[in-house]
């Protein structure tokens, strides 16, 4: 499936400086009860970057985006997101810099109460307070950017998995953000759906340059956004000639035992000698 | 039944009672922080306000009749059936509308919003509401809260009349009292301290109604079992609290307000 034309023609507006990672991790450890889930994670996104995170279950994926977004705090050591220190940060001043991230959830977390469209226009909603015609102008684009401009006045739970997340995707990318983080967003759909979801994403990497965190289990997903590019001009991604990397960086990273066990581009990981990640990529 | 040491378990209640008060302090104090989700109030006052009506309507009516049927098998003895009106009036202000009228809406609302918060919390859209910057203490419990609070003031009064009426049915139906009398003993019988206590408890009461259901339900955890336990739990320990409460704010206003 082809995506549909762009809505919007500029790249998401940034406030940081160009050189400064959008995300460091310095040596993050996160304990429950007795067992520890992540021990002295380190690792860095840059400015544009998209970087795929593999783990088997349970190794601490999901946590690492949580852990970015501010919704849960870390036992010990640093996170940085957008040049701010979220393991300092109060609440209250979390809120705002969470308005720079859209972050699309595992099981698409859409306020079941709340129509696609409120669901959509919520956050633009919570700053505004009313809904003008301002703000259903970009749901409208939003929900054409996902191609479920006519899924308006549906109800979450009308919606299939596969459509739930488009509008899931809709809701964290209306306001541009500078960062994105995308919990497992192909996970439990079928493969024609994913490759709609990955296309939605590789569209949001290349054309607005999102620096970007996504979870996933299929590695066949994050492949693709490493061997392909989205093309503009026929608004579908096309293959790269091989040995070509797409202009917008893309690195994998790796999580074993609560560490990082790799951390590099696509190349590194086709050359890697380690055994583990030799199975884990076979 | 997995068996935990009673230091364990004696830490973990004091833990949970220490969560509730910040829990409480934070609902309270978000009063007087922007954004103020008006429209939020009103939405959780009809769902908890109008939609108890109903049930506070149909259990003041019959708790007054049943108050003034059994009264008057005990005046009747002693030949002052013509107070029933009395006994009714001072039953229901003080003590049976408020406590009645609470824990109607207590086995309603309580338990509704500890399961539709519960079930925010595990399908994650607490915490996508967080991410997309809102701060669910201030959009959903405030609101509850504060709708509670106002709504079972009025529920009360409501009830209160109510009561009265179904306790008048019985003097005109089956005691054959003069319906004038019966609301002349009634209305003379209440004094300010009566009123004041009776709509003293409501606020109380709907302060702990929204808070406990509100607590339960953020604080759900295990799937779909996690939040059928968390509205179980908090319409016991929602009921148990309003019982509890009730004989120490009687107490307390009695000696406040110097009952005799």
């Amino acid at each position: 499936m082809s995506a549909p034309t762009l809505p919007l023609d500029s790249a998401a507006v940034t406030t940081i400086e160009a050189s400064t990672p959008t995300i460091v991790f310095e040596d993050v450890a996160l304990s429950f009860d007795d067992n520890n889930v992540l021990r002295g994670v380190s690792f860095q996104l840059a400015r544009g970057e998209t970087k795929a995170l593999f783990g088997v279950a349970g190794s601490g994926k999901s946590l690492i985006l949580k852990l970015a977004l501010g919704l849960l705090r870390p036992d010990s050591g640093r996170i940085i997101v957008l040049g701010e220190d979220v393991t300092k940060m109060r609440e209250k001043d979390l809120f705002r810099l969470r308005g720079k991230i859209g972050m699309v959830f595992q099981e698409s977390a859409l306020f079941d109460s709340l129509t696609v469209q409120e669901n959509v226009a919520y956050r633009l909603m919570e700053e505004h307070g009313i809904y003008d015609e301002d703000i259903d102008r970009r749901v409208r684009e939003a929900l054409r950017f996902v191609e479920l401009e006519h899924t308006l006045d549906l109800n979450p739970a009308e919606l299939s998995g596969g459509m739930r997340r488009r509008v899931a995707i809709a809701r964290a990318v209306i306001t541009q953000p500078e960062l994105l983080l995308y919990d497992s967003p192909t996970g439990g759909l079928d493969p024609v759906t994913s490759n709609t979801i990955i296309e939605l994403i590789m569209k949001q990497r290349d054309v607005y340059k999102t620096s970007a965190l996504l979870v996933t289990h299929r590695l066949q997903d994050a492949f693709t956004m490493a061997t392909h590019q989205f093309d503009p001009k026929t608004s579908r991604m096309v293959r790269l000639p091989p040995g070509q990397q797409c202009e917008v960086p893309m690195s994998f990273l790796i999580l074993r035992d609560g560490k990082v066990i790799f951390d590099g581009d696509l190349r590194q990981l086709s050359h890697t000698e380690d055994e583990y990640i030799k199975e884990y990529i076979s | 039944m997995e068996l935990t040491s009673p230091t364990y378990f004696a830490k973990e209640r004091v833990q949970t009672v220490q969560d509730y008060v910040l829990f409480c302090v934070q609902a309270v104090g978000n009063l007087f922080r922007k954004p103020f989700y008006f429209a939020d109030m009103v939405r959780q006052a009809d769902t908890i306000g109008v939609g108890s009506l109903p049930i506070v309507v149909l259990t003041g009516f019959f708790t007054g009749a049943v108050l003034a049927l059994q009264a008057s098998n005990t005046l009747e003895r002693f030949g002052s059936i013509t107070l029933v009106g009395q006994l009714v009036s001072t039953s229901m202000v003080r003590e049976l509308g408020p406590v009645l009228t609470s824990l109607m809406v207590a086995g309603r609302n309580s338990s509704g919003m500890a399961s539709e918060l519960g079930s925010m919390i595990v399908t994650e859209q607490i915490d996508a509401m967080r991410a997309l910057g809102t701060d669910p203490m201030k959009k959903l419990v405030t609101p509850r809260v504060a709708s509670t609070v106002f709504m079972l003031f009025f529920l009360t009064i409501i009830s209160d009349l109510v009561g009265l009426t179904g306790g008048l049915f019985i003097a005109k139906v089956l005691l054959r009292l003069d319906a004038r009398q019966y609301w002349s003993n009634a209305w003379e019988t209440l004094v300010f301290q009566d009123v004041f206590m009776g709509l003293m408890k409501p606020v109380l009461f709907g302060f702990v109604i929204a808070t406990i259901g509100c607590f339960y339900g953020m604080n759900a955890r295990g799937g779909t079992q996690g939040v059928g336990r968390a509205t179980t739990q908090a319409v016991v320990a929602a009921s148990v609290m309003i019982l509890a409460f009730d004989l120490f704010l009687t107490r307390f206003l009695m000696a406040v307000l110097s009952f005799h």
